[in-house]
């Protein structure tokens, strides 16, 4: 019985340092196993605390998550005049068809499309949409443009993470995947009573 | 030949591009039938048996003494039992970095050639070629990869954990798409490889011919063009990570049928 009480904490502690090593040793092969070219630079293997604590099949306790999202909620940049939906759709609607940029064959990063149909349906007569995301057809039409709406979309598409941690969707302005134009853009195409996505 | 497979693969496109778009493109099984009977990827196969029987390189070797794990020159059922550890190398090898193993021990061709290299250019394409052959020589067996050795379990755990890692200007991991069932990205279908079925519907249908751009892909050029999609830096031909997915892969679809070579949009 007194074996017992030693034997089990010490299996517990092994268990731990088996799971740390393990840890160490793929922190270094996603590091090593790769190299930089052009713009995907080897900064791009370093992960940052959003991306290390996702990356499980389960997320963090509750806590934790709080936690994430009170960060990334303070990295978004609102619109200083408070202009959120008067950008073009028909603009909007290219970025949200796009799925170019970033990769290690782009040059340039800063006309990237926002890659929105890769997960998310919008325009209803659309066929070749994903469906890892929600369905965003009749966007504005359905939800309205409430402040609380708009503010939260504008949120969203900055930086999903502050809504929630562990979302599959890109932190598109606070990662310099678009810009803030780019943004208001999308946030036309997805607001505007004009916009295909609301037919 | 080379010739012959141009005019072949540049009417199956020709023959093909045309209903490739909205809805015909979400049932994409439908091209997988027409081409059962004549896939593309024969021609690779028989480049590659070529290559196999051809005395090459500063030594002027064949390949026929190349032991994929059943032994020097067995070729059938090899490609269904890989990634495994192999224990003169001391390594846990995949069919492209044993074939590259072979090519520099037989052969004399320096692997950094192939690792520096480009995909469908120069030794990294007659790799593939190779690749092509080998498969071919295990479709419909059943994907067997021995897990029993500790490397192996090392590769599958690392494997597991490079599955979910989230990194790159996207913070995107494998599991961001391919940890659901029925989802697609645009009108592309994607496997769940968090479970068996999807796994070995993945594994067991790379490499493949892909019909919209004629060419013929390895895993480890899929494996390349997941990452870039990414968003990550470049997966360096043969690194750890990709040997390590690989054997995630293999090993979670371990006892489903292998159709090899595959055929993809």
């Amino acid at each position: 019985m007194k074996k017992l009480f030693i034997v089990a904490p010490l299996a517990l502690c092994a268990s731990v340092a088996m799971a740390d090593e393990l840890q160490a040793k793929v922190e270094d092969m996603m590091l090593k196993s790769f190299q930089a070219n052009g713009i995907a630079t080897l900064e791009r293997q370093k992960q940052d605390e959003v991306q290390k604590a996702c990356s499980s099949p389960t997320p963090p306790d509750a806590d934790t998550m709080k936690r994430l999202e009170a960060a990334e909620m303070a990295t978004i940049k609102w619109p200083a005049d408070g202009h959120y939906i008067d950008g073009d759709w028909k603009e909007g609607q290219k970025i949200a068809l796009s799925g170019r940029g970033l990769t290690w064959t782009d040059k340039t990063p800063d006309n990237n499309g926002g890659g929105c149909y890769n997960c998310h349906a919008m325009d209803p007569k659309e066929v070749s949409a994903g469906t890892i995301g929600v369905s965003l057809e009749g966007y504005g039409k359905t939800r309205g443009n409430s402040e609380e709406v708009i503010k939260y979309t504008w949120g969203k598409l900055w930086n999903s993470k502050a809504y929630n941690a562990c979302s599959d969707m890109p932190r598109n302005g606070f990662g310099g995947i678009l810009t803030e134009v780019q943004i208001r853009h999308v946030m036309a195409y997805l607001f505007d009573p004009a916009s295909p996505v609301n037919q | 030949m080379r010739k012959q497979f141009k005019a072949v693969a540049l009417s199956l496109a020709l023959a093909f591009a045309a209903p490739a778009f909205a809805q015909d493109e979400l049932n994409f099984d439908a091209y997988r039938e027409m081409l059962a009977d004549g896939n593309p990827a024969e021609l690779y196969e028989m480049e590659g048996e070529e290559l196999w029987r051809t005395a090459r390189g500063p030594k002027n070797a064949t390949l026929e003494q190349c032991d994929l794990g059943l032994g020097a020159g067995v070729v059938p059922g090899a490609a269904a039992q890989l990634p495994r550890h192999f224990a003169d190398t001391d390594r846990v090898q995949d069919l492209e970095s044993r074939l590259m193993y072979c090519m520099e021990t037989l052969q004399g061709i320096p692997s950094e050639q192939i690792i520096k290299g480009k995909f469908l250019k120069d030794e990294r394409a007659k790799l593939a070629a190779l690749v092509a052959y080998v498969v071919t020589h295990s479709n419909g067996e059943k994907i067997a990869i021995d897990l029993s050795h500790p490397k192996m379990k090392e590769m599958y755990a690392l494997g597991e954990k490079a599955f979910y890692y989230r990194t790159g200007a996207m913070d995107f991991a494998c599991s961001s798409c391919h940890s659901q069932d029925g989802k697609r990205i645009r009108a592309t279908q994607l496997p769940n490889i968090t479970k068996p079925e999807g796994a070995a519907a993945g594994w067991g249908s790379w490499p493949a011919y892909r019909v919209s751009n004629s060419q013929f892909w390895t895993m480890q050029h899929r494996l390349w063009d997941c990452f870039r999609q990414q968003r990550t830096a470049e997966p360096i031909f043969a690194s750890d990570v990709t040997i390590a997915l690989s054997v995630f892969m293999a090993g979670k679809g371990n006892g489903a049928e292998a159709v090899w070579p595959g055929v993809k949009r």
